[in-house]
């Protein structure tokens, strides 16, 4: 009786510092690592306000496709933070830890920031790179990732399609010729969008990187400003990369709460002046009109209005055998 | 079958240790490499074929069994030689030259794929001369080469070494004695000897390499058709969650480095058996000890 007692006592002991602690998994991709950080820091102070709750938020970062793969094959996130919806759509998809309309629960397309594609030149811009048709002139050499392996080179990759796409004239058929000649001034094909960054800045190969916006900041703060600059295209895509909690497992952890909360902390005014500083565009008016000097103008698409989704670009675009693959095919 | 195998071993402890290698080595190896399988089988035959004989596929095949086989042969010709004189001179930092020959196994393979391509890319300390002479090394087939060469170079020098430390000098000034010129003492004493070792260690080399992932994707340029190895291949098929053509290239990966593997080690056992048959009648006896003073 005694014994059943002690263990009982345990037991509970163990379930109040339970209650009063939890931990959260947010499983993200490679440039989100430094938004993160900060978010987590100030996300914990804001739960403890609320609820008297420790939370402890670990963070994981690596390629989208990668990050989707390891939850499908059992890595227990509370939260992912990708670059893309496909991938997402993957989890949904291959694993069924999550509804299949997942993109409807949260504002906004459950995208609480977005980003852009912009090009990433070396100083004084010799090779006079202005806009994506520069891209394709011959001798310019591009850095971007493969698209195959890469999140971020897929919106580089749709971006350029856009804007060939919205040229005066333009049809589908030219949009296929202009990434062609684009990426035949790809000498090199990282796997990753980091990758990329360290073939440009360290290795200085190529006159331009195709990047994300938040990434060529990130370079141009930690190279310097005499080393590169940033050219923005006078049209680009409309990054918009998903968050979600992964139901399965936050069912299964008892951590629905916090996670839920966790992601809609980054849509008040604090979650998205953290965004801000870290260089991802905003949704909130307010904060985008504050750092309104931070961020150029341009142009932006949707994938969804272009492309009509992740869905058909990536069957159309990515998968083997569609459009990219036949840039590389022998004859082409 | 119980008592055949107990009359033909003496050791005791023989049916334990067997079935803790079968069991082991079932854990390790069969039941990973057979989910391989059965993943890859869930491909119909048009499908697997589609998938497996993909003129992108072909080319990866190509180039990672081709420069493998370049990198292999390369450790081959300087791991000998590396060992030769690891083993025969000493000299000044000898000690700190051997424990150098490991560094390649312990060096996480991203890491040496990282600093090799900041050497040998258009603006490094040697790229930039390569280059001079029009030579392309980072981005290139030639880059994966390097690569493979780099992370295969213990192998030969591992398993020759301790082969060269145990041969006997006598042999040697024994044929010198017997008028033997120096290439007839390498050739007809000391490599013989060694060979078996060295084809092992060649055929180390050569798997390693086969596999490597993490320093070739940074120096290769991973260009479709050109610089992409097949692990590369695996990798992209599986970020599309593509996970049956995955296993399905990973199958003909698997299928012939086996069948390479046991080649060489067919091989490798035809060749010493025939130098066995071929050396025991006329070798110097075991005994008879030439005294080294008449050699000098």
């Amino acid at each position: 009786m005694k014994k059943i007692a002690i263990i009982l006592g345990l037991i509970l002991a163990f379930s109040i510092q339970g209650l009063a602690q939890v931990t959260l998994l947010n499983v993200s991709y490679d440039p989100t690592r430094e938004l993160y950080q900060d978010y987590n820091a100030a996300f914990a102070k804001y739960w403890k306000a609320k609820t008297g709750q420790d939370v402890t938020i670990q963070q994981s970062h690596s390629g989208s496709s990668k990050q989707a793969r390891a939850v499908i094959d059992g890595l227990q996130a509370d939260v992912v933070t990708l670059a893309l919806a496909y991938d997402i759509d993957a989890i949904s998809q291959n694993a069924g830890l999550l509804p299949a309309d997942w993109q409807k629960r949260l504002p906004q397309n459950s995208t609480p920031y977005t980003s852009t594609i912009v090009f990433l030149v070396r100083k004084g811009n010799p090779k006079k790179i202005k806009d994506w048709d520069d891209l394709v002139r011959p001798g310019v050499s591009v850095i971007t990732p493969s698209p195959k392996t890469s999140g971020g080179a897929r919106w580089n990759y749709l971006a350029a399609w856009a804007y060939a796409l919205q040229q005066p004239g333009g049809t589908e058929a030219k949009a296929q010729d202009f990434v062609k000649r684009l990426y035949k001034n790809v000498p090199v094909l990282d796997s990753g969008a980091r990758g990329a960054t360290t073939t440009f800045a360290q290795r200085e190969i190529g006159d331009v990187l195709i990047a994300w916006e938040n990434e060529a900041f990130l370079s141009i703060k930690e190279l310097g400003a005499d080393k590169v600059e940033m050219v923005v295209p006078s049209m680009s895509i409309l990054a918009e990369p998903p968050v979600s909690i992964v139901d399965k497992v936050v069912d299964k952890k008892g951590t629905r709460a916090v996670a839920q909360a966790y992601l809609e902390y980054l849509y008040t005014p604090e979650g998205q002046e953290i965004v801000a500083r870290n260089y991802y565009r905003p949704r909130l008016e307010a904060v985008a009109k504050k750092y309104a000097s931070t961020f150029p103008k341009i142009k932006l698409v949707t994938i969804d209005e272009v492309f009509g989704g992740w869905q058909k670009a990536q069957k159309t675009h990515f998968a083997d055998g569609a459009i990219f693959d036949q840039i590389y095919q022998p004859g082409n | 079958m119980a008592i055949v195998f107990k009359k033909r071993s003496i050791l005791p402890g023989f049916g334990m240790t067997l079935g803790f290698t079968v069991s082991y080595l079932c854990l390790i190896v069969l039941i990973p490499l057979s989910a391989t399988f059965l993943k890859a089988a869930t491909l119909t035959w048009p499908r697997f074929w589609h998938v497996i004989s993909d003129p992108r596929a072909l080319a990866s095949y190509r180039i990672t069994f081709g420069a493998s086989l370049i990198a292999a042969l390369i450790n081959l010709v300087f791991g000998l030689l590396v060992a030769w004189v690891l083993v025969r001179y000493t000299f000044p930092g000898r000690r700190i030259v051997d424990s150098l020959v490991d560094l390649p196994f312990a060096l996480p393979t991203a890491v040496a794929g990282i600093a090799l391509t900041a050497i040998y890319s258009s603006h490094g300390w040697v790229g930039r001369y390569l280059e001079m002479i029009g030579i392309k090394a980072a981005y290139s087939p030639l880059g994966i080469v390097i690569a493979l060469t780099f992370i295969g170079l213990p192998f030969v020098v591992r398993t020759v070494q301790p082969v060269l430390e145990d041969l006997d000098k006598d042999m040697e000034e024994a044929a010198a004695s017997l008028g033997a010129n120096r290439f007839q003492v390498f050739s007809k004493v000391i490599l013989p000897a060694i060979w078996p070792a060295a084809l092992t260690g060649f055929t180390m080399a050569f798997a390693r390499a086969i596999g490597e992932y993490g320093s070739v994707v940074f120096i290769s340029g991973n260009m479709p058709m050109r610089t992409e190895i097949t692990p590369l291949l695996i990798i992209t098929k599986l970020d599309q969650y593509d996970y049956a053509g995955a296993t399905a290239i990973a199958v003909v990966m698997l299928v012939a480095s086996f069948v390479l593997l046991l080649t060489i080690n067919l091989l490798q056992r035809w060749s010493s058996k025939a130098q066995r048959a071929q050396s025991s009648p006329d070798s110097v006896a075991p005994g008879i000890h030439l005294d080294p003073i008449y050699v000098q």
